[in-house]
């Protein structure tokens, strides 16, 4: 689905890198999870990824359509919920175009699959943080593209919203195998859900490969230069891991 | 699923926009309400029946000019309409323009003066009227200087390849103030007993010696360059979002937002040929219909026309009948819409862009 092949990314006129010689492949299906400690071109590797600015080195191949789910909005019009689905089809309607019965079904089955047609004519402006970001996945998912990006897409939202997104998210890979990238700074949430993942150390640093091999004790403490342990749990017949900073700092027991 | 998708689509979607349909109407008729009392009051008042009998012989029905008294037809036919028809037109194009340069720039403060056209023109004109190169130069000249304006603001803005908003803005400001001193340059040249009035009449705005001509150039422009913009309204919401959201959603942006900006210019530099200077309009009617019809533009830009055209007539009524000189239209429009556009930006305030 895209192939990226030792890119590298810096920008006019500037010598230092943001990232240089990634190499990573992201399978039809997948969920890929990118890591990173701020400012390490988590955000400008996506925006690559999208298509929105052009990589300065290598070779990447990307899908002719992306569903690209941003952090938020920001027009300072008041568009109802259905308005901004419906611009997800941008693509196929084209310049001169307008909506037809065929985008505005389409557009109304990603609500319904969300489960959130209940707020098709609401002013965006009126909606919660978890309920936009449902929106913005909507239009993605009526743009019939294969692959859908996110710019950290739990960012923002309460926990109780981080799980749904989560769960949507999965729900859609398994059920429509959907391709998703996701950028995130909660290592919980890559491991919930991701296949692969990579971790952006810095310029010329990172790791890449299947969830179990990189998103381990030793590569998030390094990652983020703080101990980091994980922790195994049992629910429901299921075993899951959760990674934990140790703060020596916190909570220190009084003698 | 998919019959649940029916069903639900089918309730929420599907139903005849009935809301829609009776906005439109509304807007309509507010229009033919304020052509007809155009038409019938002024210096020399036209009865209700007098103008239905001339205006039924327009469309076949009944005896039409000849059921009135020869002055009364004169007045409405040769005078008055044309010169409601230039209004209107007018009107219309200027509030489609402020209404999709709005979208384009994200800025509901935007008006068609921003981005210089407005200027740009205004020095064409001016200068074939300094010159007395006659009517057609001077619509040549607005639409020249207007359009040489934004190719300067264009090229101002470009860094890398693309042209930021916030330098958009910035570049129209500046060429507007180098084209308002054009401007005044010109009418500093100008002979006091001959031209500088007639610069200064004209680019206070005024559809006083309106004529079939000049709705032929009006609606030419509107058509050419009005249809199109109605035609991508549903890229001017896209445009809306801003450029990376609109770019990754698979929109070419540079090359949509170029296309609505020449039709702008186009239509802008038309109506400053025809009636000058026409400030306001383009800023404060679209800021009205989104009371109306809401913020997208694909109700937006027809209502903001019809509005405009209705807005135009009234004004440019108001502006021959208050008192037995005529006010200068620009000083009108700029009188009854900065108040407009405080208590809208007082509104917003507390509210946000909704309305």
């Amino acid at each position: 689905m895209i192939a990226a092949e030792d890119i590298g990314f810096r920008y006019p006129r500037s010598d230092a890198w943001v990232f240089r010689d990634l190499s990573f492949q992201i399978g039809a299906g997948q969920i890929f999870g990118i890591l990173g400690p701020n400012g390490r071109g988590k955000t400008t590797l996506l925006k690559c990824l999208v298509g929105l600015i052009k990589t300065s080195a290598g070779t990447l191949h990307l899908p002719d359509a992306i569903g690209y789910v941003p952090q938020g909005f920001s027009t300072p019009f008041a568009y109802t919920a259905m308005d901004i689905v419906l611009m997800g089809r941008a693509r196929q309607i084209g310049t001169f175009g307008s909506p037809r019965a065929h985008d505005r079904t389409l557009a109304a089955a990603a609500m319904t699959d969300l489960g959130i047609e209940r707020f098709a004519d609401r002013l965006v402006t009126s909606l919660s943080g978890g309920e936009r970001q449902m929106v913005l996945i909507a239009r993605a998912l009526a743009s019939e593209a294969p692959i859908m990006i996110l710019d950290e897409p739990t960012a923002a939202l309460d926990f109780r919203n981080q799980s749904i997104v989560l769960h949507v998210l999965h729900r859609l890979s398994r059920e429509r195998g959907l391709t998703i990238v996701m950028t995130t700074h909660h290592p919980q949430h890559a491991l919930e859900i991701a296949d692969a993942a990579l971790l952006l150390q810095d310029g010329h640093r990172h790791a890449v490969g299947p969830i179990a091999e990189t998103l381990t004790e030793n590569h998030l403490t390094d990652l983020y230069g703080l101990p980091v342990r994980a922790a195994e749990f049992a629910h429901d017949d299921r075993r899951s891991t959760t990674m934990i900073p140790i703060l020596h700092s916190a909570r220190q027991p009084s003698p | 699923m998919d019959a649940t998708v029916q069903a639900q689509s089918g309730r929420t979607f599907g139903k005849p926009d009935l809301q829609g349909v009776g906005v439109s109407t509304g807007l309509v008729v507010l229009l033919l309400v304020a052509a007809g009392v155009s038409l019938s009051v002024g210096r020399y008042p036209v009865g209700f029946w007098d103008l239905a009998t001339i205006a039924g012989g327009w469309i076949g029905l009944g005896p039409g000019r000849a059921g009135v008294e020869e002055t009364a037809w004169r007045v409405v036919e040769l005078v008055r309409a044309p010169r409601v028809l230039v209004a209107a037109l007018c009107g219309a194009g200027l509030a489609l323009a402020g209404a999709t340069l709005q979208g384009i720039f994200r800025n509901p403060l935007v008006g068609p003066q921003m981005i210089g056209v407005s200027s740009g023109a205004a020095f064409g004109g001016a200068l074939a009227i300094l010159l007395v190169l006659g009517a057609a130069a001077l619509i040549g000249l607005a639409f020249v200087f207007g359009l040489l304006a934004v190719m300067i603001v264009y090229l101002v803005s470009r860094q890398d390849g693309r042209s930021p908003i916030l330098m958009l803005v910035l570049a129209g400001v500046v060429v507007s103030a180098l084209f308002g001193a054009l401007v005044s340059l010109l009418t500093y040249l100008a002979d006091p007993n001959d031209t500088l009035p007639a610069i200064v009449f004209w680019l206070m705005g005024s559809f006083a010696v309106a004529s079939f001509t000049k709705v032929a150039i009006v609606a030419a422009a509107l058509v050419l360059f009005g249809l199109p913009l109605l035609m991508m309204r549903f890229g001017i919401n896209l445009l809306s979002l801003g450029d990376e959201e609109a770019e990754a959603l698979g929109v070419p942006v540079e090359r949509t937002r170029w296309i609505a900006l020449i039709c702008v210019t186009a239509i802008t530099a038309s109506t400053v040929a025809i009636a000058g200077i026409v400030g306001w309009v383009g800023l404060v009617v679209p800021h009205l219909a989104r009371m109306v019809v809401g913020p997208d533009h694909r109700r937006l830009l027809p209502a903001s026309a019809l509005l405009g055209a209705s807005y135009m007539i009234v004004v440019d009524t108001v502006a021959r009948t208050l008192t037995p000189a005529e006010i200068p239209l620009g000083v009108l429009t700029a009188i009854i819409g900065a108040p407009i556009f405080g208590i809208l930006l007082r509104r917003t305030q507390r509210r946000g862009w909704e309305a």
